[in-house]
């Protein structure tokens, strides 16, 4: 086996080379005509492999770069993105957005974001940890998670194989009010899928852990044997009858929850009244047990940033306290149409963070719950914002006097996300930490599910 | 074909110089001693995207994505690395990083490329982006708003948005062949949210495929998609809650057809199947629907969203019987597990761009129509959910549960559609779901092509169809308990 064949940018040179394609594209804005302009910047590389079988099954470089870049003309705008960083390829990027811009039509409400709110302080989030990561390192530690998965139980049949991919690069957000932002990161996982049983009693499911740091990783065995447990299971699992229950969303799709209040609340829906949470603000949505807050400076995080997609400074905030919305998640655009202030959500949330309601983890909430359906895995797309209705299908357990009785398949879960939010009964102290959006296990009084 | 290959190297090689020995010499790097297969994929693609939002046409985007993908293959291990620089230099660093999965790095010498000859065109090799003045897009989507907001006094809110893209590829393999491609595709969709004392709900439609935007301008189009996108969100105003459980459901022709991706679709690609992953591996020959179905991949229809004159493998896609009179006839394969299989690669071989690696995937998947008139069908069925129109859907292939959730349904009592229902999720099991398909209709229909498919990341356009269909027998994943 070969070495990694990619030779790193060396890592003083990144911001530097980021900053002059920048400061190009910015000038050629103006010498166009703008009359201000922005672009953001990505450069980054990685590589993933996977062993299945015990085999290498793919190797994979990744180096990708980016620049895209919007421009104003007073209150018109446009935008254009390129992966050529040769001089006149940004500079026919730049043109491009400029075409755009002279046929789209003026609103006032477009623009950069106030400068007064634009980050000052840029603390060093601890997220940038490059790891040298050779080829037969990586097929080595990608095996021995496979291996981990495989050696758990003879009923393991079959498998998709253990992976490992790392990820560091840098980023680079520049405005023609000046604002230059630069920040580093690094992405390192490990992941495992195999599938337990033999024909229409197949049943298969995954894990993985996700950090900044490879030294944070838990080892590729502990995530093998996690898989394995999570796919043994899962075998014999049934359909239940058709009713009404309490629900446990287990923590790793208890933040998709969470998803579906920031879509409701995010400006865009708002201003646009796409959303059951219109005029929200100050009004009681979920229970009073639930705090949701923003936490943006977490050392290490996922969604971790001091700035935001406009160079706007992140807060540290809460989203909803005792049950009330406090305030909606704005970016500079929505914000004006809303006559509001941006939050400094431009691109998404930072650590949204739902805080757990008890010390115990999700056994407490399944005997806090007693008897109804503990889900583990959603799949499906049949979430409305508009009006609220939700209905996804799921696979879980059936869980009777606080314990998991028998896994369950082949039913959907159904409600309306507004009664969803205010019957939360309490959350777990299971903090899945390997996302952006930060749950515990989360139990509601009530949904219809649907089965035979 | 050789047009096309000129029109393909013009802007993928000679922009920076390279000729056809630079390639072929490439190619001899990554197939070295223990490599069966490789290939070197070269894409220029432009796209352009206009958006109306409240009244404005406030924002537009245009990029430019290219680059060279390198992969090589030995057995079951694939190499792959890619460059969004498209150099003689970018070219040899990518190939010896995807010839890493071999056991020795011997180089074979240059491999002479060849022509693929021989293959009709679907579509013509225009450029949709320069297809319109750039002035006639923003009237196009004006347009579009007006013909909404005019439809009716409850639409409150309309958003429009046009896209284009023009892919150029060009795909160097192994065994010499050279197959390119220039790819139109457009896309315009109408999405309206209406309000009637206080209740909002919303509708939306669209259209498109491998044309240029004149499309939009033809044959009341515009007009089409704002009157279902305004008469979807009427209905909805008037929608009571789903019931949950299982029942006999009535699928209406063409969009419905997602049932089909997500049912067996997925469950009979290549991939799946070789490892054994699927629900459906080891199954061709055994009875997996009724006598009444007959399932087909078709890749060839000209100007279809999901059809392609050759697959990113170079490969004339073709019409694939996946399902015959109920009995499961074959899987869609690209190179690598055709071979592993020892089966016939079907033109299958698709990737979302040069940054990944191709696999097997949908074109237009399809049901061919049936005997019974569509009306003949509801009138069968005394109680039951009838799905017209839906949004998304997705499967775990391994145990072959499926969802697909509608936005337009209907309550069916004593044979007549009656009251809408709110969108319900509709769950059921792939391999058992065709074999309780007692009526299809003779009215087939095809999307009208904005499909998208995702798989491991990586999203591909496709397309879908069937005529009406009953099902003896789903999950309706509604709220109303009985």
């Amino acid at each position: 086996m070969n070495q990694n064949a990619w030779e790193p940018v060396p890592v003083n040179d990144q911001e530097q080379i980021l900053l002059d394609i920048a400061e190009m594209a910015l000038t050629a804005a103006e010498r166009n005509g703008a009359t201000a302009a922005e672009a953001s910047l990505g450069h980054g590389q990685g590589m993933s492999v996977t062993v299945r079988k015990g085999e290498v099954e793919t190797v994979e470089f990744n180096r990708d770069k980016s620049l895209g870049v919007t421009v104003y003309f007073d209150h018109q705008s446009g935008s254009a993105n390129t992966t050529d960083y040769a001089p006149s390829a940004v500079q026919s990027c730049v043109e491009a957005a400029c075409n755009i811009a002279r046929f789209t039509e003026q609103d006032e409400f477009n623009g950069l974001a106030d400068p007064a709110l634009l980050a000052t302080d840029f603390p060093d989030l601890d997220l940038y940890h490059p790891w040298a990561l050779e080829m037969d390192q990586a097929i080595e530690l990608a095996g021995r998670c496979e291996q981990s998965a495989m050696d758990q139980d003879k009923r393991i049949s079959n498998t998709e194989g253990g992976s490992i991919s790392s990820y560091h690069g840098a980023d680079l957000y520049a405005n023609s009010n000046g604002f230059r932002g630069f920040a580093r990161s690094s992405r390192h996982s490990t992941s495992c899928s195999v599938i337990a049983g033999e024909g229409e009693a197949m049943q298969r499911d995954y894990w993985f852990d996700s950090c900044r740091d490879r030294e944070d990783l838990l080892p590729p065995e502990e995530i093998g044997e996690e898989t394995a447990k999570r796919t043994l299971r899962r075998l014999g699992a049934r359909k239940i009858q058709t009713g009404e229950y309490p629900v446990v969303f287990e923590a790793p799709v208890a933040s998709s929850l969470l998803s579906h209040l920031v879509s409701a609340i995010n400006g865009s829906s708002l201003y646009r009244q796409a959303s059951f949470l219109l005029d929200a603000r100050g009004k009681q949505i979920f229970s009073d047990k639930v705090r949701i807050h923003e936490q943006p400076l977490l050392k290490k995080a996922s969604g971790s940033a001091c700035f935001d997609n406009e160079g706007v400074s992140t807060q540290t905030r809460d989203i909803v306290s005792q049950g009330v919305l406090n305030d909606y998640v704005l970016n500079s655009y929505s914000a004006r149409k809303l006559g509001m202030q941006t939050t400094g959500n431009a691109g998404g949330v930072h650590n949204l963070t739902i805080d757990p309601t008890t010390d115990g983890g999700l056994d407490e909430l399944l005997v806090q719950m007693d008897t109804g359906l503990l889900v583990s895995e959603l799949i499906g797309f049949g979430i409305n914002i508009v009006t609220g209705d939700y209905s996804r299908g799921a696979f879980g357990f059936w869980v009777a006097n606080g314990k998991i009785e028998y896994p369950v398949q082949e039913i959907t879960i159904a409600g309306n996300l507004r009664d969803m939010f205010m019957s939360v009964e309490g959350v777990g102290a299971d903090v899945d930490t390997r996302r952006s959006t930060r749950t515990g296990s989360i139990l509601l009084k009530n949904m219809t599910v649907a089965g035979e | 074909m050789t047009e096309l290959i000129q029109i393909a190297q013009k802007s993928l090689w000679h922009p920076t110089g390279l000729v056809e020995q630079d390639i072929s010499r490439t190619l001899g790097k990554v197939m070295t001693s223990g490599v069966d297969y490789a290939d070197l994929y070269f894409q220029y693609s432009r796209h352009e995207s206009w958006a109306l939002d409240e009244g404005t046409v406030k924002s537009g985007n245009f990029g430019i994505d290219q680059g060279v993908g390198v992969r090589a293959i030995a057995g079951e291990k694939t190499g792959f690395a890619y460059s969004d620089e498209i150099t003689g230099s970018a070219l040899l660093e990518a190939a010896a990083a995807a010839r890493s999965v071999a056991l020795t790095h011997q180089d074979t010498g240059s491999i002479a490329l060849r022509s693929n000859k021989g293959i009709v065109p679907l579509y013509g090799p225009i450029d949709p982006l320069d297809s319109l003045p750039d002035k006639d897009k923003v009237d196009l989507l004006k347009h579009a708003e007006k013909l909404a907001r005019d439809l009716d006094p409850r639409v409150k809110q309309v958003m429009v948005s046009l896209a284009a893209v023009q892919d150029t590829i060009l795909v160097a393999r192994a065994d010499g062949m050279l197959g390119a491609d220039v790819r139109p595709l457009v896309r315009m969709n109408i999405s309206v949210i209406v309000e009637q004392n206080g209740r909002r709900e919303q509708g939306s439609m669209g259209g498109g495929g491998r044309f240029g935007m004149t499309y939009f301008t033809e044959q009341g189009r515009p007009e089409e998609y704002a009157r279902e996108a305004v008469r979807q969100a009427l209905v909805n105003l008037e929608a009571r809650d789903a019931p949950a459980g299982e029942m006999t459901v009535v699928l209406g022709p063409g969009w419905p057809g997602i049932l089909l991706h997500e049912a067996i679709g997925h469950g009979l690609e290549g991939d799946f199947n070789r490892k054994g992953t699927s629900a459906f591996s080891g199954r061709i020959g055994e009875k997996v629907a009724s006598e009444q179905c007959t399932v087909v991949d078709d890749g060839t229809i000209p100007d279809r969203r999901g059809s392609l004159t050759i697959d990113d493998e170079g490969e004339p896609t073709q019409n694939t019987v996946l399902i015959e009179n109920g009995v499961l006839k074959g899987y869609m394969q690209d190179q690598m597990n055709a071979r592993l299989m020892g089966m016939q690669p079907t033109g299958n071989g698709r990737r979302e761009s040069y940054a990944h690696l191709p696999m097997p995937r949908m074109t237009n998947t399809y049901m061919l129509p049936g005997e019974h008139d569509p009306n003949e069908i509801l009138t069968s069925v005394d109680k039951g959910l009838y799905a017209v129109n839906f949004g998304g859907g997705q499967v775990d292939i391994t145990s072959g549960k499926f969802v697909f959730s509608a936005s337009e349904a209907y309550a069916i009592e004593n044979g007549k559609a009656t009251h809408p229902v709110r969108g319900a999720t509709l769950i059921g099991n792939g391999p058992e779901v065709l074999t309780r398909v007692s009526m299809v209709g003779n009215d087939l229909e095809l999307d009208t092509g904005v499909g998208v498919c995702g798989k491991d990341g990586q999203s591909v356009p496709v397309g879908v169809g069937q005529p009406t269909i009953r099902i003896d027998g789903l999950t309706v994943g509604g709220v109303s308990v009985e």
